[in-house]
């Protein structure tokens, strides 16, 4: 769609830019006139929805940083510091905090639909690395800042996080105390973190800049998951997106607002309004809600399996969680997009979402009875859907016939 | 250019590698090094700094702590247990067969001749580093509630996924009240 060429300079000045930096004629083939498959339903109003979420956290947080103090004496009380004497920064504070839980509500909600419409398959895999590159980021950037009010939480995610490193074989000890700047969590470690929680959103936001380019030059998936074949497939990015985004972003902002405005707290666990203790652990420690799923896949694998230790079993498990993902487009050889024409898939497609939900709520549950049975047989199930299913499906499956194209779909005509 | 100097141009152009090629690839070596040795200060800066390192040698008086009491003290800002083992701890402990642990060490290699009472390990689980809980699990030592790891009253691993014992510091009894930690 990159030679799609609508704009015409219209007098000098234009003109005179245009040969110079063309950015007005790349703002209009870019943001208003870009071809759009016209069935885009609202699962893909999230990429916007993402792009103001990454905005509010810069700007909240760029501001909370004028008022933080990085020491391991000063760090907690300046967090209340901005709750209770900061001009607003009782709702900036709040933005900031449930902000992070929205960024993630949204992404899980950005990846289940590509998952579900194959948004991964050719030509958009890189489109798609680049956005769990991204998701991996995101990862980082929370795990950092919520080390930085260094309450009980934030303290003991961070030991428990960093000592992840330390089930390296040899290299482990020394890498672990890179890490960290010392023998345990302390001010080094808290300074560190909160340098790259500063720097990791810039690194973000450049991913998403690649994010978009990738994505504009094979152009949106769409819900049929069939190419666009003519300009009867497509309308004009604006106004008939940035109209639909705008709206999406307008009624994701209510719960958001809500959460702030009446429950800063809601998602957040009391144990972090205590100021951060190296000689105690509290006695349940869960890590935020978004990280749950994960959590509970390093926590299900508490066996030796042949010469590897549980421990760094469960390391390399939590890992391969995340690095399977880049795999995708190569282990699912349908080549059917959608997840609407596949009758076998979606079933896997939905077992795995239960699955995921549950991976979440095992990873908040104690580690006993039970939930470590269920923990590991979700956690294989996990594993399953990517590397067992998804290729097996492939092979068996036969796709419903597709439309013959977005436009026929959209004027309910009949199958090829 | 006549068919002579082709000739000559094509000779230079054979796999031997010229004066020149030699030049740059010695020139990208150096500047390899280069960058690598700029690269190794701002790295190793996230290593403990002097004043960590300064913190490494500790000591401490145990004859406060009575019998069945367990002392949590600081040694390179991490919780270390001082446990006064109770006799029946102690032979709890050396009843294990070595064959039942996932990581076997006898009690008598866990604490110091003649100082068989005092158990002196780092407070963070071999697992992810939380601090367990004294005086419980199935074997009746510590707990770790993190990932649920069990340990027993020498405070070696027996059940969940953490996968040493409970680390052993250096340390030595300078005399019989004061022990050296570091």
């Amino acid at each position: 769609m990159s030679e799609h060429t609508t704009y015409q300079p219209t007098n000098g000045v234009e003109k005179w830019l245009d040969d110079r930096l063309p950015v007005v004629r790349f703002a209009k083939e870019h943001l208003m006139d870009f071809p759009t498959p016209k069935n885009l339903n609202y699962w893909w109003t999230f990429g916007a929805i993402l792009a103001v979420m990454l905005v509010v956290q810069i700007v909240t947080g760029i501001v909370l940083a004028m008022h933080y103090s990085p020491h391991v004496s000063l760090a907690f009380d300046s967090v209340e510091h901005i709750r209770r004497d900061v001009n607003g920064g009782r709702i900036i504070q709040g933005v900031h905090a449930v902000g992070a839980s929205m960024f993630f509500a949204a992404v899980y909600i950005h990846i289940g639909r590509n998952l579900y419409f194959g948004s991964y398959k050719a030509p958009r895999e890189i489109l798609y690395i680049i956005g769990v590159l991204i998701f991996v980021l995101m990862m980082a950037t929370a795990f950092m800042g919520y080390v930085l009010p260094w309450g009980q939480m934030s303290f003991w995610a961070a030991t428990v996080i960093t000592n992840i490193f330390s089930a390296i074989p040899v290299l482990g000890d020394p890498v672990l105390q890179l890490l960290r700047g010392g023998f345990s969590v302390d001010n080094a470690t808290l300074n560190r973190f909160f340098s790259l929680h500063y720097l990791l959103p810039f690194v973000i936001a450049a991913l998403v800049a690649l994010h978009i380019w990738a994505l504009h030059v094979p152009g949106n998936n769409n819900p049929i998951g069939v190419e666009v074949k003519s300009s009867r497939d497509t309308v004009s990015f604006h106004p008939y997106y940035t109209m639909k985004d705008l709206f999406a972003i307008v009624v994701f902002f209510i719960p958001f607002a809500w959460f702030v405005f009446f429950a800063p707290d809601i998602l957040g666990h009391p144990d972090n309004y205590v100021m951060a203790n190296s000689q105690v652990t509290p006695a349940h420690i869960v890590p935020e809600w978004y990280f749950l799923p994960f959590y509970a896949i390093l926590r299900a694998i508490d066996f030796n399996i042949l010469f590897i230790d549980s421990k760094l079993g469960g390391v390399i498990f939590f890992g391969g969680s995340i690095v399977v993902l880049f795999f995708l487009p190569w282990l699912d050889r349908s080549p059917v997009r959608s997840g609407s024409f596949r009758p076998m898939f979606k079933w896997f497609y939905w077992i795995f979402i239960a699955n995921f939900v549950l991976l979440a709520y095992l990873g908040a549950a104690p580690a006993e009875g039970i939930y470590v049975i269920l923990a590991k047989i979700s956690t294989a199930y996990y594993f399953a859907y990517f590397l067992i299913i998804l290729p097996l499906l492939s092979r068996i499956e036969t796709p419903l016939p597709l439309p013959v194209s977005i436009s026929d779909s959209v004027l309910g005509k009949a199958h090829s | 250019m006549t068919v002579a100097n082709q000739a000559d141009l094509a000779k230079h152009e054979t796999t031997e590698g010229t004066r020149r090629d030699f030049l740059y690839v010695a020139t990208g070596a150096v500047g390899a090094v280069a960058v690598a040795g700029i690269a190794w200060p701002l790295i190793n800066q996230l290593n403990p700094d002097a004043s960590t390192l300064a913190l490494a040698t500790i000591e401490y008086d145990v004859s406060a702590v009575e019998e069945g009491q367990t002392v949590t003290i600081k040694w390179r800002g991490l919780p270390v247990f001082v446990r006064h083992r109770t006799a029946a701890e102690i032979e709890e402990a050396r009843a294990v067969p070595l064959g039942d642990l996932k990581d076997p060490e006898t009690d008598e290699q866990r604490t110091r001749e003649g100082h068989e009472q005092w158990l002196i390990m780092v407070a963070n689980c071999t697992h992810l580093g939380c601090v367990p809980t004294g005086e419980a699990g199935d074997f009746d030592g510590w707990f770790c509630p993190c990932h649920g790891s069990h340990y027993d009253t020498a405070g070696r691993i027996r059940k969940g996924p953490a996968p040493k014992n409970l680390v052993v510091p250096p340390y030595e009894f300078v005399s019989d009240a004061l022990v050296q930690i570091g």
